[in-house]
């Protein structure tokens, strides 16, 4: 699968959030002494796309004049996590940091070896020191540049960088968003009645953004656009018109099953105490 | 097995005894935890690995800061524990190269709705709790995180319950009396806090910049029937488990009156034929060894204690879903009036 690809280049990079996490609580922990941290990141490349989907940091050192890398660490840690997923290969490295440096070029090197992807490594920056008032997340590829056969330079080309996840993921993050304007750090997961609750309050919200464009367009103050007018009324007429009689029994017979199971459930518990404590009379 | 490996590995016992309030979950375990699922999932067996982090005894909390998964055997079960322990070990020692809390505080495991409150899950938990006295297991259930609500609970073994794995395996009925466990008390749920500092909230803000997700509004639909189904079916079949382990006990029962009164015959016997002797004059017989008959052996009382675990955990479920679904319902009707 990867065989037929390996001759294209990078042109896009897909984050899953749990690399940049894992970049991020890096960049926490490490040393006093060092700026800076670097790191695998692990993934798959198909058609272009090289998706990132884990990355661990490599401890290293940097001076002004050299760089070295814990090179075992990093194919010890990768032989580990091969064990779990075998299908994860190494597509390129991350440093912390707004730009990229001249030693990012030698750890390059490194990683042109070790990677699969033939036509070289990506990448990722992430701006821990928030440069710019955010954190901003960039990918790179490397390009030679100069005159074959003379000196020859390396150029980092940007490369689109998003970021993707799967479902699950999106939830886990949503729920960790809602703690973002609280004040302390911790967030307790909400109980179904509350999730309910929000689901209800995201749609009203939803119906009001549209009320709102709705109003304008007929108050003539946004231009209307026809798409839209067709996918609203779309949605319009999606709403089946049923007779309510029909409504209201659909509704009843839905309660009563519901109900129904509750006092099953009841039933059974209040068997299952009573069980016990017969068990311990006898 | 997996829980002996790692218990050996991390090579601190704590001695007094401690209670765990709450559980602190980092952010990026979470996710972790969720990837792993994810790339493994979709197979029997549960996705499983180990939690690393800190304890935190003034406040009794439990802090996971990082966890990392365990390969899983798949058909090779021959496949010694001796390469799983080495695998521990191994990526313990890396985390400890870059400053992450290298201390084994728990393991995590996979369900399917909560179909994996059994006995591996109880041995396997006491293993860990045997060596490190604050460690809990967390169960992520993936289905019920995809419908929009982040399911991720921690368990412990209660103080009765480690007393009972610690002694002996054999639960009989007097022994349970003695401790007095229901079912509810095997397994203590913890309520779990997921914590971010304040970088990661940071990142948190640009992701959801980068990545404007649809929002799951079908999380409202009323078509809620499967869902409900699912769950009174696992309830049926836990209920036939406990029908089964109840028809046992009876049997036991039975056969330990059965054993009574076999031993108050041969007693009876024995001072009989001794009776008989003497009013002939000769010396009386020995005392028969009674014991000789053997004494039925009392079925494992675990496996009901942990059926009925399960069982009222369907039947909180179940509630919970049909207070969500009537909750739906009334809404659909309120709406349908305007």
């Amino acid at each position: 699968m990867a065989g037929m690809d390996r001759a294209r280049v990078v042109e896009r990079v897909r984050v899953h959030p749990v690399a940049l996490f894992a970049i991020v609580d890096a960049y926490q922990r490490r040393s006093d002494d060092t700026p800076r941290i670097i790191g695998t990141l692990l993934g798959t490349f198909q058609k272009g796309t090289v998706e990132v989907k884990a990355a661990f940091p490599v401890p290293h050192q940097e001076t002004e004049d050299e760089v070295s890398v814990d090179l075992e660490f990093a194919s010890n840690m990768l032989e580990l996590h091969k064990k779990v997923n075998t299908k994860d290969s190494i597509v390129g490295w991350f440093a912390t940091g707004a730009t990229i440096t001249a030693h990012s070029n030698l750890i390059n090197e490194y990683y042109i070896r070790t990677t699969t992807i033939s036509t070289g490594p990506v990448h990722v920056t992430i701006d821990t020191a928030l440069t710019g008032g955010k954190m901003g997340i960039n990918a790179y590829r490397r390009a030679v540049m100069g005159v074959p056969g003379r000196t020859q330079g390396s150029l980092f080309f940007s490369v689109p960088c998003e970021v993707c996840s799967y479902s699950a993921e999106r939830v886990a993050v949503k729920e960790m968003l809602g703690g973002k304007k609280v004040g302390d750090k911790t967030l307790s997961l909400g109980t179904d009645p509350e999730q309910v609750l929000r689901s209800t309050e995201k749609m009203l919200e939803v119906l009001q953004r549209i009320g709102d464009y709705v109003d304008d367009v007929l108050g003539g103050r946004v231009v209307a656009d026809s798409s839209v007018g067709r996918m609203l009324s779309d949605v319009v007429a999606s709403v089946p018109s049923i007779d309510p009689e029909q409504f209201e029994s659909m509704v009843t017979s839905g309660m009563e099953d519901l109900l129904m199971v509750v006092y099953l459930a009841n039933i059974t518990q209040a068997q299952l105490s009573l069980g016990e404590k017969l068990t311990s009379i006898l | 097995m997996a829980a002996s490996a790692a218990v050996a590995a991390s090579g601190t016992v704590k001695e007094e005894s401690f209670k765990v309030e709450n559980v602190q979950v980092d952010g990026l375990v979470v996710l972790k935890i969720i990837q792993h699922c994810e790339q493994e999932g979709g197979g029997p067996e549960a996705v499983q690995g180990n939690l690393l982090g800190l304890v935190d005894e003034v406040n009794k909390r439990v802090e996971i800061t990082n966890c990392f998964p365990t390969p899983h055997r798949g058909d090779e079960e021959e496949e010694d524990s001796g390469q799983l322990q080495e695998y521990q070990i191994e990526m313990m020692r890396l985390m400890r190269e870059v400053n992450v809390d290298h201390m084994l505080v728990g393991w995590y495991q996979s369900t399917f709705v909560r179909s994996s409150i059994n006995r591996t899950l109880v041995e396997s938990q006491f293993t860990y709790q045997k060596a490190i006295k604050a460690s809990v297991v967390l169960l992520y259930d993936p289905v019920q995180t995809v419908q929009g609500c982040l399911s991720l609970k921690a368990y412990r073994l209660s103080e009765a319950a480690m007393e009972m794995c610690r002694d002996s395996w054999e639960y009989s009925v007097d022994y349970l009396n003695k401790l007095d466990v229901t079912h509810s008390e095997m397994l203590e749920e913890i309520p779990v806090k997921i914590h971010n500092s304040h970088l990661v909230k940071v990142l948190l803000c640009e992701l959801s910049r980068k990545d404007p997700e649809p929002e799951p509004v079908d999380f409202l639909s009323l078509g809620t029937s499967v869902e409900l189904e699912k769950n009174v079916r696992l309830l049926m079949s836990a209920i036939d488990d406990v029908g089964g382990d109840a028809g046992k006990f009876s049997n036991y029962q039975r056969q330990v009156a059965r054993h009574q009164q076999q031993v108050q015959q041969s007693l009876q016997k024995r001072q009989q034929e001794n009776a008989h002797r003497a009013s002939r004059g000769d010396a009386p017989l020995q005392e028969e060894d009674v014991s000789k008959l053997k004494v039925p052996q009392c079925p494992s009382r675990l496996d009901s204690l942990l059926l009925g675990k399960q069982i009222s955990g369907y039947c909180q479920d179940a509630r919970q879903f049909a207070s969500q679904s009537l909750a739906k319902l009334f809404l659909a009707r309120a709406l349908q009036d305007q």
